[in-house]
């Protein structure tokens, strides 16, 4: 069953093109690694994907229901950014910060079943400022948890976080993608954890060069060299500018 | 001090104005001072100011035009933000000189009513009536009842736009909405320090209980009881001591802020020596 239709989605900024015709689809269960340079249009598409950004040429569809006319999705939606931008003082504790994302009202015992699957129970009372960067990215996974959803969108989530963090990361994403079928949708730098954990892999440099099963995409060189190369430009194109 | 201020009428109703304004702009300050306005309050305030100018120019009741002003030129400069995205401290800087500027103007053109004035900038707490006291009441009432109800949107907004957004809250018409009712807080909280101090009550015991809160829940509740407290023995001590409520009033929360400080540092520094015994233990 497809979860995400992504039709010719087309996006520009004053004129320069972010995402051209980029068409791809989840399947419910899929563990989809999308992997790109930096300025590749990742959380440009993810941005257009959860309602973020609205002019955008092309469809959305999430639960075959264009995101345009109903914004219903949100709910069966988690989403963790990239690194959450706050206040380090900012005086909440890990239990406000995941009940935040409860759509219906506060429940405790929803934030303590959140807080389980990541790990992080004996933490609720303690200020979120005073956690670790791997510590603060586990609670966004609990919040973004907190209502159940059906998909999971992670945008390079583990950006600034220390080796132990990140493989302790990687772990609750394999066990909720595995053990409790949540489909995931995960952009990423890191090619090793892609090719160990997606199950797809997305290719996208403004365009999108490939979309398939991961082990098609990691043991294919002429693949991997022209995403090598791809990286490299769009590398070389930041220092010149 | 004896307590025989308290039976009079005018005192009362100080008192219970001084409450109701420093509950609302405790609560309202706490989203203020984490989304980075903490000057917002100061900018309405001195909106409000030329609102108060028009008002006495013009012959209608000067509060009302304050209220007129402040949430139209709050809107105003919301919908400017959000479009033109332009800074959160340069919109302020724009609504306070562009307040003062009007009252000033007005000022000038009507030559009569400084003295009026006078007592919008400084406050006049002792000398507030009681229709203004059933206003005030009226108005902290509404005020914590739409945080109350809107508390955890407001929370989520306050922490990350963009995530709340995300779990579907509309975040502009939130916005909208705060600042309408920052724009009341404020307005009302004149009467108790003025236009001048205004910021202070916003700011100061909110800064103050987040040095000792870890939640926001906590952290609401600790600078409801410092404004409180402050609003409290500040209008009592500036009767005893025959000087401005206002200025006692902010007074009082900075000491109260200087001391936390002072506490919080010793607790840091015993912190300290206790985990470097313990690593020297080992």
């Amino acid at each position: 069953m497809k979860l995400v239709e992504i039709e010719n989605l087309t996006v520009s900024y004053e004129g320069v093109s972010a995402l051209d015709k980029v068409t791809f689809s989840v399947e419910e269960k899929d563990f989809l690694g999308i992997i790109g340079p930096n300025g590749a249009g990742k959380t440009t598409l993810f941005s257009c994907m959860l309602g973020l950004i609205t002019n955008y040429q092309g469809t959305i569809k999430f639960f075959g229901k264009d995101i345009r006319k109903s914004t219903q999705h949100l709910s069966k939606i988690g989403f963790v950014p990239q690194k959450p931008v706050f206040e380090k003082n900012f005086p909440a504790t890990v239990e406000e910060i995941v009940g935040m994302g409860i759509m219906k009202g506060y429940d405790k015992d929803k934030v303590d079943e959140s807080l389980q699957k990541v790990w992080l129970h004996e933490l609720g009372k303690r200020r979120i400022g005073d956690l670790s960067g791997g510590q603060q990215q586990r609670v966004f996974i609990a919040k973004a948890l907190i209502n159940d959803p059906k998909v999971l969108i992670l945008d390079e989530p583990v950006t600034g976080i220390d080796s132990q963090s990140m493989e302790f990361f990687y772990q609750i994403l394999n066990d909720l993608n595995r053990k409790e079928g949540i489909t995931i949708i995960w952009s990423s730098h890191d090619l090793d954890a892609v090719a160990r954990l997606a199950t797809k892999v997305a290719c996208l440099n403004r365009t999108l060069s490939f979309h398939g099963i991961s082990e098609e995409f990691f043991h294919n060189e002429d693949l991997l060299k022209m995403y090598s190369e791809s990286s490299m430009q769009m590398h070389m194109h930041k220092h010149e500018d | 001090m004896s307590f025989d201020i308290l039976t009079y009428a005018f005192m009362q109703r100080a008192i219970v104005s001084g409450i109701a304004i420093s509950l609302m702009c405790s609560v309202i300050g706490l989203f203020l001072v984490l989304r980075k306005q903490s000057l917002f309050g100061d900018a309405l305030a001195h909106a409000a100011f030329g609102g108060i100018a028009a008002g006495l120019y013009l012959g209608v009741y000067p509060l009302w035009t304050a209220f007129a002003v402040s949430v139209s030129s709050a809107l105003a400069l919301t919908k400017i933000k959000q479009k033109f995205q332009i800074s959160s401290d340069a919109t302020v800087a724009i609504l306070l000189s562009s307040g003062l500027a009007m009252g000033v103007i007005l000022i000038s053109m009507a030559k009569g009513f400084t003295v009026d004035i006078f007592s919008f900038l400084f406050g006049s707490i002792l000398l507030v009536s009681l229709q203004n006291t059933l206003l005030i009441l009226g108005l902290c009432g509404t005020i914590l009842v739409i945080v109350l109800l809107l508390y955890r949107r407001l929370v989520y907004t306050t922490f990350s736009e963009e995530q709340a957004k995300v779990s579907g809250i509309p975040v502009e018409k939130m916005n909208y909405l705060f600042v309408v009712i920052a724009a009341i807080a404020v307005v009302s909280s004149m009467q108790l320090v003025g236009i001048l101090l205004t910021s202070s009550l916003i700011v100061v015991p909110n800064v103050t209980a987040i040095l000792f809160s870890r939640g926001f829940k906590q952290t609401a509740i600790l600078s409801m009881i410092f404004a409180v407290f402050s609003a409290v023995v500040g209008i009592l001590s500036s009767y005893v001591l025959n000087v401005a409520p206002g200025g006692m009033i902010v007074l009082i929360s900075i000491i109260i802020f200087g001391v936390s400080l002072g506490i919080k540092s010793l607790k840091t520094r015993n912190k300290f020596v206790r985990k470097t015994i313990a690593s020297s233990k080992i």
